[in-house]
C-alpha cells in the first residue's frame, strides 16, 4: 500500500476536505489563513492528487520536531521535501512560493495521505516543524519561500539544472498573485524564457488579495496575463475552482517557454459568509466570542459539515 | 615586481573545464570579470543572467539544489547589496555550494559609492554558513578558484583583476594565514591590497629600527582568532589592522573581538575607511586619501610607539601606479 491514497478520492472531494479542515483549525485556534483555503483548495488538491508525478512520502506521517537549522555540524537536518516524495530523476518537485499558504498546504498533505491529522495539531507550536509560515523544514516545503518573489527564480534554476542532467521530473511552483508586485518575479520569467526552461510551470492563485486588503487598493498590477506573455511565458487563464479547466490548462503546450496558469479564484469560495470581512481576508481572526460562534455556524452550514464543537467556550 | 595579467581568467577556465558541475554565471559584467574568453570557448558551461541579480542569486540556489556548483561573477557590491534577501534565503540558509566571485573590492574601483564594496566583509561574515575569502596577489587569485570550490557551502571571495602583483609563491589555503615578518615591536594585520602597502613600508620601518610582525589574511571567515592573539601577545607596542573596507565590521573589528575575548590588552589602530563612504578616483589616490596606504601605516606605527620614525614619502618604496586605461581591463572601471 505504501500509504498511497492517490486518486482514491476526486480532486473536488479533496478540495472540499481541505476547506473543512482549515475551517475547523481556524475556528478552534481562534484565527487562521482561512481565505487562502477558500481560494486555493482546488489548486493544491489538483497538484497533489493528479497533476504532479510525486513518489510516496519518505517522511513520517507525524512530522518530527524542529531539529535545528542547516549548519556544517547539524547532520540531522532535513527539509520538508520528503513529504512530496523522493528527490530522484523521475519525480516532480513542488515549491509553495507563498509560504503563508502553509496551513492550506498542510491540510492538503493530510487529505492526500502524506501527513497524519495529528500533524496539524503541531501547527505554530513552539519546537514544532509545522510552522505558521512554511519553513524549508516544514512538511511539504522544499526551500524557504517566506520572502515573497523568490520561488519562481529558485524553481527556474532547479529546472535548468534538471534539464541539463536529462532528468524527466519537472518543477512546479505554486504562486500567489501578490508576487507580481515584486520585481524579482519578472526577472525570473524573463530568465526562464531566455534560457528556454520549459520543464518549469507554475500555477498562480489569482485571488486579488494581499495582506493590506484588495490588491487594487494596495498596488494595481494591471493585466498580469499580458505582462507575463510579454516577458516570455506561455499563459493559460482558468477558473480556479473548475478542476476540469485546470486539467486542460495544464495540457497547454509550452515548448521552449515556462507555463504559468493564472487560476482566477474567489477568496471566499465555499465560504461566502467571509464576504462580510472583505477586504480584510489575509488572516481571519475573531474579535468576539459571538463573532466566532456566528462564523462557526454559518460557514459550517455552507461547507455542509457540523459546526466545530467548542466545548465550554 | 612581477605583474600577472588577468590571473583569474586563466585559472577559472583551466579549473572549470575539468569540472562539469561548475557553471559560470554572469550578470552583464562578463568581460569586466575576465570570463569573456570562457564564455566564447565554453558556451555550454556559461549562463548569462543579465542585469537581474536578485533572480541570479535565487536561480543559483536552484542550480545548487540540482547538484551544480555555480560560480557567480559580478562586482562584489552587486552580489549582496541589492540581492541580500535572496543571498540569505536561497543560498546561505540552505548551504548551497554557490561561489560568489566579487570583483573590484573596496576602493579598487574608481566607480564611486555605487560600485565600491566597502561593507561586504562586515555583511558576509555575519551571515551564518558563509565562508569569506580575500585574495591579495596573483597566486592567491589563481589558487582561490579550486580552493573555494572545496567549501561545503556558500563562499564569497574578493577577487583582484587586471594586472595583479605576484607576492607569494605558495597557493592560498583556507584557514591558513601567512606570516610575512616575525618582528617584536608592532603587529600589522593586512589582507587584499593592503598587504602590498604594508610590504612597501616594512623595509623603511626596519631601517628606522621598528621591528614589524606582519600577518596576511586570506580567510576572513572562519577567522583564526587564537593565532591572532598569539601573535599580538608577542609584540611590545600594539596591533595595526589595515583593510580595504570600513573599519567597522571588518578585519579591525575581528581583531578587536579576538583580543577582547582573550583578555589580551594591546592597543589597536584600525586603518581603513572610518565610518565614511568613498568616492570615485584612482586606487593610489583613494588609499592615500582614506588613510590605508604605506604612509598611513607609518603614521600608525608612530602613534603606537610614541616615536617619530623619520620616514617620509620618498623613503617608501615607489608606489605602484597603474594606468587607468590599460589593455588588462575591459573598460575604464
Amino acid at each position: 500500500m505504501e500509504g498511497m491514497l492517490r486518486n482514491e478520492r476526486t480532486t473536488e472531494e479533496i478540495a472540499r476536505a481541505i476547506r473543512a479542515r482549515v475551517f475547523e483549525h481556524t475556528i478552534r485556534n481562534n484565527g487562521g489563513y482561512l481565505s487562502q483555503a477558500a481560494s486555493a483548495a482546488e489548486q493544491l488538491a489538483f497538484l497533489y492528487n493528479e497533476a504532479l508525478n510525486l513518489g510516496p512520502s519518505t517522511m513520517p506521517m507525524i512530522p518530527p520536531p524542529f531539529s535545528g537549522v542547516p549548519s556544517a555540524t547539524n547532520t540531522e537536518y532535513r527539509t520538508g521535501a520528503g513529504y512530496n516524495g523522493p528527490f530522484d530523476a523521475v519525480h516532480d518537485r513542488l515549491f509553495i512560493a507563498p509560504a503563508h499558504y502553509a496551513l492550506v498546504a498542510y491540510a492538503c498533505l493530510i487529505e492526500v495521505g502524506r501527513m497524519a491529522p495529528e500533524g496539524l495539531e503541531m501547527f505554530n507550536r513552539d519546537g514544532s516543524s509545522v510552522e505558521m509560515i512554511g519553513a524549508e523544514h516544514s512538511p511539504g516545503m522544499e526551500v524557504h519561500n517566506g520572502t515573497l518573489g523568490i520561488g519562481l527564480s529558485t524553481g527556474a534554476g532547479l529546472a535548468w539544472g534538471r534539464k541539463r542532467r536529462g532528468e524527466e521530473g519537472e518543477v512546479c511552483v505554486f504562486m500567489s498573485d501578490g508576487e507580481v508586485q515584486e520585481g524579482q518575479t519578472w526577472e525570473a520569467v524573463q530568465a526562464a524564457a531566455f534560457h528556454r526552461i520549459d520543464n518549469l510551470w507554475a500555477i498562480m492563485d489569482v485571488n486579488r488579495q494581499q495582506c493590506d486588503g484588495a490588491m487594487d487598493s494596495v498596488m494595481e498590477v494591471g493585466d498580469i496575463a499580458t505582462k507575463l506573455r510579454n516577458f516570455g511565458a506561455v499563459v493559460a487563464e482558468v477558473d480556479a475552482h473548475d478542476v476540469a479547466a485546470l486539467r486542460q490548462a495544464r495540457a497547454t503546450p509550452h515548448e521552449g517557454q515556462p507555463l504559468i496558469i493564472l487560476a482566477h479564484s474567489s477568496p471566499t469560495h465555499g465560504m461566502e459568509f467571509l464576504r462580510r470581512r472583505f477586504p480584510r481576508l489575509h488572516y481571519v481572526r475573531f474579535r468576539t466570542a459571538e463573532e466566532r460562534a456566528e462564523m462557526n455556524t454559518a460557514i459550517a452550514a455552507e461547507l455542509g459539515i457540523a459546526p466545530v464543537d467548542l466545548g465550554e467556550n | 615586481m612581477d605583474m600577472v595579467n588577468r590571473p583569474y581568467a586563466s585559472a577559472f577556465e583551466s579549473y572549470a573545464v575539468q569540472h562539469p558541475e561548475v557553471l559560470c554565471l554572469s550578470a552583464d559584467l562578463t568581460s569586466s570579470c575576465e570570463i569573456d574568453g570562457f564564455r566564447d570557448r565554453h558556451p555550454d558551461q556559461f549562463l548569462s543572467l543579465g542585469m537581474a541579480e536578485q533572480n541570479m542569486l535565487s536561480f543559483a540556489g536552484g542550480l545548487g539544489l540540482a547538484g551544480f556548483r555555480p560560480f557567480l561573477h559580478s562586482f562584489g557590491v552587486f552580489l549582496y547589496r541589492r540581492p541580500y534577501d535572496q543571498l540569505m534565503a536561497s543560498i546561505a540558509y540552505p548551504r548551497r555550494k554557490v561561489r560568489l566571485m566579487g570583483f573590484l573590492p573596496g576602493v579598487t574601483t574608481p566607480g564611486g559609492m555605487t560600485h565600491q564594496a566597502i561593507e561586504d566583509i562586515a555583511v558576509m561574515r555575519t551571515i551564518p554558513n558563509m565562508t569569506v575569502l580575500e585574495t591579495g596577489d596573483a597566486t592567491e587569485v589563481e589558487s582561490v578558484v579550486a580552493e573555494a570550490d572545496t567549501v561545503d557551502g556558500p563562499v564569497y571571495v574578493r577577487i583582484l583583476r587586471g594586472s595583479v602583483p605576484r607576492l607569494f609563491d605558495t597557493p592560498l589555503q583556507i584557514g591558513k594565514m601567512r606570516v610575512l615578518a616575525e618582528g617584536s615591536d608592532v603587529l600589522v594585520v593586512t589582507a587584499g591590497i593592503t598587504t602590498e602597502e604594508a610590504i612597501r613600508a616594512r623595509d623603511a620601518l626596519g631601517r628606522a629600527g621598528v621591528s614589524v610582525r606582519h600577518l596576511h589574511l586570506n580567510t576572513l571567515k572562519p577567522f583564526d582568532a587564537a593565532q591572532i592573539v598569539e601573535h599580538a601577545a608577542s609584540v611590545k607596542h600594539g596591533v595595526i589592522t589595515m583593510e580595504n573596507h570600513l573599519v567597522a565590521g571588518g578585519i579591525g573589528s575581528m581583531v578587536a573581538e579576538a583580543l577582547a575575548e582573550a583578555g589580551l590588552a594591546r592597543r589597536l589602530v584600525r586603518l581603513g575607511l572610518q565610518d565614511t563612504y568613498a568616492h570615485g578616483g584612482s586606487r593610489p589616490y583613494l588609499m592615500k586619501y582614506y588613510g590605508m596606504d604605506a604612509t598611513a601605516l607609518v603614521g600608525a606605527v608612530e602613534r603606537l610607539t610614541g616615536e617619530s620614525t623619520g620616514i617620509d614619502e620618498d623613503s617608501l618604496a615607489a608606489a605602484r601606479v597603474e594606468a587607468v586605461h590599460s589593455t588588462a581591463k575591459a573598460e575604464a572601471l
